[in-house]
Order: structure tokens, then sequence, then C-alpha cells
């Protein structure tokens, strides 16, 4: 007998050892409901994690536009009720007002990480015969590099941004026609044209985003637009990318510009996320659910097993609490055992589906993500699950008359 | 005069009290045993020879009456009390069920010093190993329960019952499921436990061959002491 053990431990191991079938059948159970957990867990983790990196890399994460502007209608006197009604006016490309000191601010902000100016236009790229309609970005290559990751997206060339290069999504090379090093001529709705050295070539991941994106330096792109000095937004990175939301209103409250962030422009992607999560939150209740009552039944029927067994453990003096913790300890031990065996099938199954699911492009469907505290997390949770799903019998084991116990 | 380790006055028991069914079975019982007594109590089936020794060994309660075990009333005393004093100065030994099967001889006799210190120890295996020497069985020692004869159980259940020292122990017909060879074994036993350690006994018994050899004998007939 282990002298380390105290009697609880002694007494609950022993008859979790008799009942070997009985343990090997639940521990089964257990082991394949944290097995589903761990799974679903890590599984939609690493789906969300590869899908936010995909999003917040290619685009930034709040971004500062001049504000609409609105046509005012005059008022013939003070308090005179009027109901106008006002058409939207066309929005003019205008430039941010004062935005060198809006940047400022900005980057005094201990929540922003990165900012960058940048202007957006529509220009024609013309090569030869060929000509389309494309998105001019505009930037500052040293810090918008950092916002969206232009760098990760090239896939030919390199992200180098002079003021004679440009760098093009792939689909726009083929339409044009065109590769790294090639020159193609740039042409902005009032005329002015620029040749461009294609410097590299991106692939942000979408077709037709990959078929109209440029991207500039700033001065080249400003010239070209006809906005000498002027900025059309400021992109921003903060460090909680779930808090951006919270920090565009701030700023656009205290700023005249309008904050958009990554939150209210992908409202569809965040709806996506938070069903998966909902959906995963209630299977991890139900296999939770299934696994407590799994424990529970088999517990009852052990302590309906062992009444007589308890009946003479009560005889020999040990008392209530002691019978309690001796099946608590049991309903604690399967849990503990079981997420062990449980994470093991889990990461088992994450590792075999990681390496059998790519995507259309043949690249990995989620990044392998075997977080510890995923692990210990799901162990804690199936011992305490475990402990509660024991409370039951366990009170109904203490509770029981020695005299009936015995006589069974 | 030998002191007095339990004293019964007036004990009654009934069962469903303030039912229609209500039944006593017990009818007031005056019963005293003293320090190194050794009691059989003897009588037809149903006659509430068990009913008394369960009251007797605190897994039940009286519904009327006074139980004194080694002068203290049990009335006065709470759950917790009960269970220590019933851990320490009463021992078990049962007609079926006898030992948890789960367990060698060894671990069986350590059980309630097991429970009572919380760990096991050096001590309690050396003891429960005397026991057992006692008994006459060491060399099973690291038999689990099953792979022992009903006579060997017994005389387990009996080191058992010795493990904590008890001032009083308890036999509800001990021999009862053994054939006469082993049968007599345990009661020589007992009786030589008694003998050696002082310890009292209170045998139920439907042996009178047995019943004989013993101190005293009370016979319980239809819930009373038959004088």
């Amino acid at each position: 007998m282990n002298r380390w053990l105290p009697f609880e431990w002694t007494m609950a191991v022993r008859f979790l050892r008799e009942g070997r079938l009985q343990t090997i059948f639940i521990i089964g159970g257990i082991s394949i409901g944290v097995g589903v957990i761990v799974f679903m867990s890590a599984m939609l983790a690493g789906l969300q994690a590869n899908f936010i990196k995909r999003v917040l890399t290619s685009q930034p994460q709040i971004q500062l536009l001049t504000p609409d502007q609105v046509a005012r209608p005059l008022r013939n006197g003070a308090g005179e009720i009027e109901d106008a009604v006002v058409q939207r006016p066309s929005q003019r490309v205008i430039s941010i007002d004062q935005w060198p000191k809006i940047r400022a601010r900005m980057q005094a902000m201990p929540e922003v990480v990165a900012v960058s100016p940048t202007i957006l236009g529509s220009v024609l790229a013309v090569r030869g015969d060929a000509s389309r309609s494309v998105n001019l970005s505009g930037v500052e290559p040293d810090s918008y590099f950092k916002i969206v990751k232009v760098p990760d997206y090239i896939v030919a060339g390199e992200p180098r941004l002079t003021s004679e290069d440009i760098i093009i999504g792939i689909e726009l090379a083929k339409d044009l026609g065109a590769a790294v090093g090639d020159k193609i001529n740039v042409r902005a709705a009032s005329g002015a044209t620029r040749v461009l050295t294609i410097s590299g070539l991106v692939d942000l991941g979408n077709k037709s985003v990959n078929q109209r994106v440029c991207y500039a330096a700033l001065r080249t792109a400003q010239s070209l637009l006809g906005m000498i000095g002027g900025i059309t937004t400021i992109d921003i990175t903060v460090g909680d990318i779930y808090a951006a939301e919270d920090i565009a209103q701030r700023i656009q409250a205290a700023n005249v510009v309008e904050a958009d962030s990554w939150i209210k422009t992908n409202a569809q992607f965040f709806t996506a996320v938070q069903a998966q999560q909902n959906t995963n939150t209630l299977i991890r209740l139900f296999v939770g659910l299934s696994v407590a009552f799994g424990i529970a039944a088999v517990l009852v029927v052990s302590v309906i097993q062992r009444s007589k067994d308890i009946g003479i453990l009560r005889a020999m003096g040990t008392s209530r609490g002691q019978i309690l913790r001796v099946f608590l300890v049991q309903g604690g031990l399967l849990g503990f055992v079981g997420s062990l065996f449980g994470a093991a099938l889990g990461a088992f199954a994450l590792v075999y589906w990681h390496s059998v699911a790519r995507q259309a492009d043949g690249t990995e469907l989620f990044p392998l993500i075997l977080e510890r505290s995923l692990f210990a997390y799901t162990a804690l949770l199936a011992t305490v699950t475990g402990l509660l799903a024991a409370m039951a019998p366990a009170v109904r084991a203490a509770k029981l008359d020695p005299v009936v116990a015995i006589r069974g | 005069m030998a002191s007095e380790i339990l004293r019964l006055e007036n004990v009654c028991k009934a069962y469903n009290v303030g039912l229609p069914t209500e039944t006593e079975v017990l009818h007031g019982i005056d019963l005293e045993l003293d320090h190194g007594e050794f009691l059989a109590l003897i009588g037809p089936s149903g006659s509430g020879k068990s009913t008394l020794l369960n009251i007797v060994g605190l897994l039940d309660q009286p519904t009327s009456g006074r139980l004194l075990i080694k002068g203290r009333d049990i009335a006065d005393l709470g759950d917790t009390e009960i269970t220590h004093l019933r851990g320490h100065t009463i021992g078990f030994v049962f007609q079926y069920h006898l030992l948890i099967s789960a367990f060698t001889a060894r671990e069986n006799v350590m059980m309630p010093m097991l429970a009572d210190r919380g760990f096991a120890s050096a001590d309690i295996e050396a003891r429960a190993d005397r026991l057992l020497a006692q008994v006459g069985l060491e060399k099973f020692a690291g038999n689990l329960a099953n792979n022992m004869s009903g006579g060997q159980q017994q005389r387990v259940a009996v080191a058992r019952a010795l493990a904590m020292s008890p001032d009083l122990v308890l036999a509800d017909e001990p021999t009862g499921n053994l054939d006469t060879k082993s049968a007599d074994a345990v009661f020589e036993l007992m009786r030589q436990v008694n003998r050696e350690s002082g310890t009292s006994f209170l045998l139920v018994t439907h042996n009178m061959d047995l019943a004989r050899r013993c101190d005293r004998i009370i016979e319980v007939v239809d819930g009373r002491i038959r004088a």
C-alpha cells in the first residue's frame, strides 16, 4: 500500500482499479469528449487566427478618412423650422485637412503601433494595347509595410518602392502581360501620366483584388493624382486588434476625420467568428454535460455496488466526510485521467487533420496551434467536471445508513 | 468487580415510527457487559438480536432508553464523536461480506488504522502483520480477500476487528457460514483474544455449543430478554 497516498485516495484508486472494465469504458468516453473539445477548440482557434492574420495583414486595422462632404441648407432666420430636401453632394477626392498634425497625434497614442499616410485613387494601367482600371495606393513603404505586410505577399520581385517603382497584383500583371522589371504607363483621370517599373508582384489571396491592386511611392502617387502634399487616408495598426473599434470611435470624436475600424468594415466576418465561437461553446457545453452524466452514472452504479463496503468502512469508524471524499476523488481522477488521454487523442487528430486538410492553393487550412494552456485548461475543466459529477453519488454514499448498507 | 463497558437501560427500537405500519422490535432491553466478559446473545431469527447488536455498535439509534458505552451516554454525542467512538472502542465481525474485496488480507486489517490516521505507515503494516500472525494467517497477508476460504476470511475479519485494540468486539453470527471445524477455530481465536487482552465480546449465535462455552448467555425472544 502506497504510504504517500491518503486513505481516501487509496480507497478511490482501488475501487476504480477493481471495477476495471467500468473504469476503462468511462475513461474512454471522457477521452473522446475531451478529444473533441481539444480538436474543435484548437482547429477553430487556428482557423480564426489564420483568417484574422489574412485580414489584418492585408488591410489596416483603422483607416482615417476625410469626413463626408455634406450640403448645408441656408436658414432664413433663427428658430425657423425647415423641412428641406437636400441632395447629397458628390464626394470630391480631397486631402485630409492638417494630416501631419493628425498623424503626430496618432503616433502619440499608446494603443497605436504604426501610422502611415496613404493616398488612394483610380488610375489606368496601360501596357501596349492592354489597359486596366486599377486602384493606386501611394504609400510610405517604411511605415505602410508595418501595417499591410506587402513584403509577405510578394510572389515575384521585391518590395521596393522608389519614385520610379510600382508593385502590382499578379492578376493585373497577367492581364497586362507584364512581369517584374517591365514598365507600364500609369494614367490618371486628369491626364497626368508616369512610366513606372514593376518591382514586385503581390498575391493578396483574392482574384478581384489582385486584378486591381497597385502600390507606388507616396510622392509619385500624389503627383499622379494631382494632390501634391495631400493624402486621402491615414492607416493605423493598434496593439489590441479587438479594441480597434473602440479606439476608432475615440479618434473620430477627437479629430475632424472619419475613422473606420476593421471590425466595422468586416462586420460579416465578425458575425461568422461569433457564430463559430457560439457553436464551439455549445458543443463544449454539451460534450461536457455528457461527460459529467457519464461519470455520475458510473459512480452511482459504483455506490450501489460498493454499498456493503461502505457499510463496513462506516462500521470501522470511517466518517461520512471520508466516504464523501472517496467518491469525489474517483470523479476527479476519472476526469483528470480521461482528460490526459483525451488531450493526446485531440492532439493526434489535430496533427492528422492538419496534414490532410488543405486549401485550394495547397497551403495549410489552419495553422497547427497546440497551446499548453488549452491542454491545462481542458484537464482542469475535466477534473472539475468529474468532481461536480461525483457530488451527487458521493453525497448518496456518505448518507448511506450503515445498517442498510451492510444488509445490502 | 470488573468495570462496565456497556449498559443498556430500557432500550426500545421501533421502525416506521408514527406511521400505521409502526413496529417495535425491541421492548425495554436492559443489559450490562463488563470488561473482559464474553457474552453470547442467542434467540430465534427475527427476535431482534441483530437490531440490538447494531444499536450497541452505534450503527443504529434506539427509539427510547439509554445506551452507555464506557459510562458515556450516546444520546449526548454528535455524529463525529459517535464515529470516533465506533472506530476506537468497538470492533465488528460480520457474518456475510467479511472483507473488502479490492484489498489484500493485510490491507483489510490495516483499514481501520488507515481510516483513523489517514496514511499508511510501517507501524500500521507491522501491527497488521502481528494480528495476522495471531490469527495464523501470516502466510496469506498478500492474498486478495476473494482468494481465501470463508474460514480464513473470517479470521482476517477478527484480526481487523482487533486492529484498533477495541474494548468491545461485536460479532454477528461470525461462524454461521462456516463448517464445524472452521467455526470452532474462529470461536477459539476470539476466546483466546478475550483471555489474553481482556477484550469484551458480544457474540450473536445460533450455535448452542458455542454459546455454552461463553461466560454468559442472554436469550432474546420477541424483542425481550428472557431471564
